[in-house]
């Protein structure tokens, strides 16, 4: 082994090493095409529910009755509904509701399935309980649970988000505990207990981190599917209540009017496919980008 | 001369990667004489593992690899076989051992059927038939009481007695080259002792040649006539195993054969160090492939690459200046 | 080498680890496997004990008990007169900081997410050793002495071949300034070249540091060349200890002299007898009785077959324990 004395400075070092991990971070992203028309989909997506409220001229719940049902034309792009509100407008504020749920149940079920999944695997007193519970919830579909929840809670936002997190939470911390115990395993856990390192030390700086990759695929997918879900429950009336705009009951009051009204069922149709096309890509992406032994390829 | 039984002349083999096309064996050359223990020895990433594999075309030639060079088997150049050509060489005419004897053996199925079945591909027996000779094999590789371990799992053996069932396996056509790819190297010395010797035995009862592939140089002096010694891609020695043990003459073997703790002697000495690392496939220097970890190298070896040549009978050695080495380590003792 | 009156710093009595198995198809409840069986041992001051065996020996659940990462069935550990294996976890924590362990595979060992230097430190930090910034010069410094260099810090464990990847393990065991190192088979995954780089370095840090150290190895070589003194392991048992040279010169347990004469010695022309052992080592599921080695002993007696051999002390500090010696 050359030993080479080199004079650096530590600091410097860590700075360019950083420049230098960020950017090829960044090149590996790059180069994954389907990665990047995902990320380009949803981050379109948000601003559009972002901004979209700003840019339209209409009002989502003002009914025009005598333009009613207007096909997509110039004045109204994505043409209106059977109240004669704008269709594209409806779908902006609509946006706003699916994404905001998608993400606001993502990140919660994310945060206790973490929660749930780390505890199991580390004490393992209470992995059968935990466990047990997990899969008991696993075992309703997640729809008819999430409207068995609904009919529970009431139709409101913020009770969609609830339920929605009850559905997750139980999938993701399966996948954080399954990952855990692999970890837990390892011998550099073994190497910190030896040095006498705290149980939260080792769960949250060691074990954690580890399964950080797994949740982050997972949670895009839970995303994904839960903007399905959350479209599925007011599709049935069961989720965001009339007349708050939202994809699922747009495409409900489009169901009546098929024959005549395509674009009422077609355009939140489409919405909805990109979002959750957008949302997969970006999972399937991460999966790939965020493993650090495959970071040197 | 009689012909030899393997013969390898400039055999390369590439590897198709994510960053191009990057060559693990490069232009080795080697035969195998009907009947001899041959040992090729180096460390990791020397290629000694792909240039067996690469005998029995075991990479896929569509996405992984590609070969050049001949592997004459009797004369017969493998590389030119076709597919279901290769397959009836395989295990019929040359087999194989590997390193970790539970993953090749399918957990699912008992070793007599794994073993009959590989009786009844290359062989037309039935059933009853392949069956007796399963026994008669695991019985002649020292395996107790076969007749109950034809019908028993591989999870129910332990390593020593997997190994014997992968060389029941391998003997099962009586073929004329073995290649064993580090054989011993997952079992404890007291088992490792006890399948040398096995393989010892069936070199010497059924006359099959054996090639040998390992990292340690006590099990070289152990079972083999002859050794080639190989660094990155290539055959940097070739001797009987006497010559190559007493004078060595390559600086990578002599430095390899001090860096090894002995097991008589003096022990207050410090193990010789081979400096530094093997350089990457991807970055091989352009001289002697050596040179950078070569404590006798100068301009000559970083710029040309030397040629390996006859030192005296099949004493051959890949390096520029072996015999001022030689001569400079012997003043130095005298 | 630690002359006759060396002091001992810790010493071992009757160390044992069982492990119960629950049995799929046996109708006894529970079953154990004796992984360590009744050991002791002393280490004194300033020596290497070197701990030989085959797999499932129970050399490596002896290390692990030890700094009690499994925890032992019964037995003290001495360690400046106080039994470590009754001390509160908190009070354990003091051992810890003295007792470090060097890991076998050097691929696992070290966080894969977690920048090598950071790994290291947090032992100072576990041990609150110095401050943000003497931590960090301090781990600099041992990355120096363990043969890397100081912009090594930043880098991350995949960036390491498998012989640096060894250093950085060095260099965290070392870095709290322990004085007992167990050594996990340390150099067994490595090349000759780099394993001999690596022994070199360890024997240099054992004189820096003036370190104890016990040496888990399966290679005798490795283990001639780095021990003071050897233990020889068998399903769970200590069979013979003795001076490196006196054990290797002259074993008298059956089960050293096989072991020591199935070592393939890279040289030609001496061909020596070889002692192959017939048969498996025995499932340690179902030990044989009296002499655990009575199954494949050459030599075995009646006697072996029922009576559990005592240990014997031979010969100043070389004790064995076999029928044919007691």
């Amino acid at each position: 082994m050359n030993v080479v004395e080199v004079n650096v400075n530590p600091k410097r070092v860590k700075h360019d090493l950083k420049k230098q991990e960020r950017s090829l971070l960044l090149r590996r992203f790059l180069s994954n095409k389907l990665m990047v028309t995902g990320s380009i989909i949803i981050v379109l997506l948000l601003l559009l529910a972002i901004l979209g409220p700003k840019l339209t001229p209409f009002d989502p719940y003002e009914m025009v009755v005598k333009e009613r049902l207007e096909a997509p034309s110039s004045h109204h792009l994505l043409g209106t509904d059977n109240f004669g509100r704008d269709l594209l407008t409806r779908i902006i504020y609509g946006a706003k509701v699916s994404m905001w749920v998608g993400f606001a149940s993502a990140l919660l079920s994310s945060i206790i399935g973490l929660a749930i999944g780390l505890t199991a695997s580390y004490y393992r007193y209470l992995d059968n309980i935990l466990m047990r519970i997990c899969d008991g919830l696993l075992a309703f579909p997640a729809i008819l649970f999430a409207i068995a929840l609904m009919a529970v809670l009431g139709a409101k936002t913020e009770n969609v988000i609830i339920a929605l997190t009850i559905v997750f939470s139980p999938e993701v911390a399966r996948i954080v505990r399954s990952r855990a115990l692999v970890v837990r395993e390892e011998t550099y856990i073994e190497a910190i207990r030896s040095q006498g390192a705290s149980a939260a030390r080792i769960i949250w700086k060691h074990i954690a981190p580890n399964t950080i990759s797994p949740l982050l695929v997972k949670a895009t997918f839970v995303f994904s599917e839960a903007v399905i879900v959350e479209a599925t429950l007011s599709f049935l009336g069961a989720g965001v209540p009339a007349p708050d705009p939202s994809w699922g009951n747009i495409l409900s009051d489009g169901k009546d009017v098929i024959y005549t009204a395509w674009w009422m069922t077609v355009f939140p149709g489409l919405f909805i496919i990109l979002s959750v096309l957008g949302l997969n890509l970006l999972g399937d992406g991460l999966r790939d980008l965020i493993d650090p032994q495959s970071s040197t390829k | 001369m009689e012909q030899p039984l393997l013969e390898i002349n400039n055999l390369k083999t590439h590897f198709k990667t994510e960053r191009g096309r990057v060559t693990a064996v490069d232009g080795i050359s080697f035969s195998v004489e009907k009947g001899e223990i041959l040992g090729v020895v180096g460390e990791s990433g020397c290629g000694k593992s792909v240039t067996a594999q690469s005998i029995l075309r075991l990479f896929d030639e569509k996405y992984t690899a590609s070969y050049e060079g001949e592997i004459k088997l009797q004369g017969e150049n493998l590389l030119q076989l076709s597919k279901a050509e290769m397959e009836k060489i395989r295990g019929n005419e040359v087999s194989m051992i590997f390193q970790d004897p539970l993953s090749s053996l399918n957990p699912v199925f008992t070793i007599g059927y794994q073993l009959m079945e590989t009786i009844r591909i290359h062989q037309n027996r039935t059933k009853k038939q392949a069956r007796q000779m399963a026994i008669d094999l695991l019985r002649m590789t020292g395996i107790p009481s076969p007749e109950k371990r034809v019908s028993e799992y591989p999870h129910q053996l332990s390593g020593g007695m997997r190994q014997r069932v992968m060389i029941a396996m391998a003997l099962a056509c009586k073929p004329k080259l073995l290649i064993a790819d580090e054989p011993t190297t997952a079992l404890d010395v007291t088992i490792q002792a006890q399948i040398l010797d096995l393989m010892l035995e069936l070199n010497e009862e059924l006359g099959m040649a054996v090639v040998f592939i390992t990292h340690d140089l006590g099990v070289v002096a152990e079972v083999c006539t002859r050794v080639v010694v190989m660094y990155l891609g290539q055959v940097v020695e070739e001797a009987n195993v006497e010559e190559l043990f007493t004078t060595p003459l390559h600086p990578y073997t002599k430095g390899l054969m001090k860096a090894i703790p002995q097991m008589d002697g003096d022990r207050s000495q410090k193990l010789n160090v081979i400096g530094g690392t093997v350089p990457a496939l991807n970055a091989i220097p352009s001289g002697c492939r050596f040179a950078s970890r070569c404590e006798f190298a100068n301009d000559l070896c970083k710029e040309k690459a030397p040629d390996l040549q006859v030192h005296e009978g099949n004493h051959k050695v890949r390096c520029w200046h072996y015999a001022e080495i030689s001569n400079k380590e012997a003043a130095r003792h005298a | 080498m630690p002359n006759q009156q060396a002091e001992s710093i810790l010493q071992v009595q009757g160390l044992k680890k069982y492990f119960s198995v629950k049995g799929f198809r046996s109708k006894s409840k529970n079953q154990q496997v004796k992984a360590v069986d009744d050991v002791s041992f002393t280490l004194y001051k300033g020596e290497t004990l070197g701990l030989v065996g085959e797999s499932g020996c129970g050399k490596s659940t002896t290390g692990r008990a030890l700094l009690r990462l499994i925890e032992p069935s019964g037995g003290t550990v001495l360690y400046n007169n106080e039994d470590i294996l009754k001390k509160s976890p908190r009070e354990f924590r003091k051992v810890q900081k003295d007792m470090q362990m060097v890991f076998q595979d050097p691929f696992s060992s070290l966080n894969p997410r977690i920048r090598i230097g950071e790994s290291i430190k947090e032992s100072l930090t576990i041990h609150s050793i110095g401050n943000r910034n003497e931590r960090e010069e301090i781990v600099m410094d041992i990355l120096g002495k363990v043969g890397l260099r100081s912009d090594h810090y930043f880098r991350f464990p995949h960036e390491f071949s498998g012989g640096q990847r060894q250093r950085i393990g060095l260099a965290r065991a070392l870095v709290a300034d322990p004085s007992i190192l167990i050594l996990d088979e340390p150099a067994s995954g490595l090349d000759v070249s780099i394993q001999s780089q690596i022994l070199n370095l360890l024997q240099e840090l054992q004189d820096d540091f003036k370190l104890t150290s016990l040496f888990i190895s399966h290679d005798m070589s490795v283990v001639r060349h780095i021990s003071d003194r050897v233990g020889v392991m068998y399903l769970g048992k200590l069979m013979e200890e003795a001076d490196t040279d006196t054990l290797f010169s002259n074993p008298v347990h059956p089960y050293t002299k096989a072991l020591l004469s199935a070592v393939p010695i890279a040289k030609v022309g001496k061909k020596r007898e070889r002692i192959v052992l017939k048969g498996e080592i025995p499932s340690p599921l179902n030990p044989p009785s009296g002499c655990i080695f009575h199954t494949r002993c050459p030599f075995a007696m009646d006697v072996c077959k029922q009576v559990v051999p005592e240990k014997v002390e031979i010969q100043d500090r070389h004790t064995v324990a076999c029928h044919l010696y007691s």
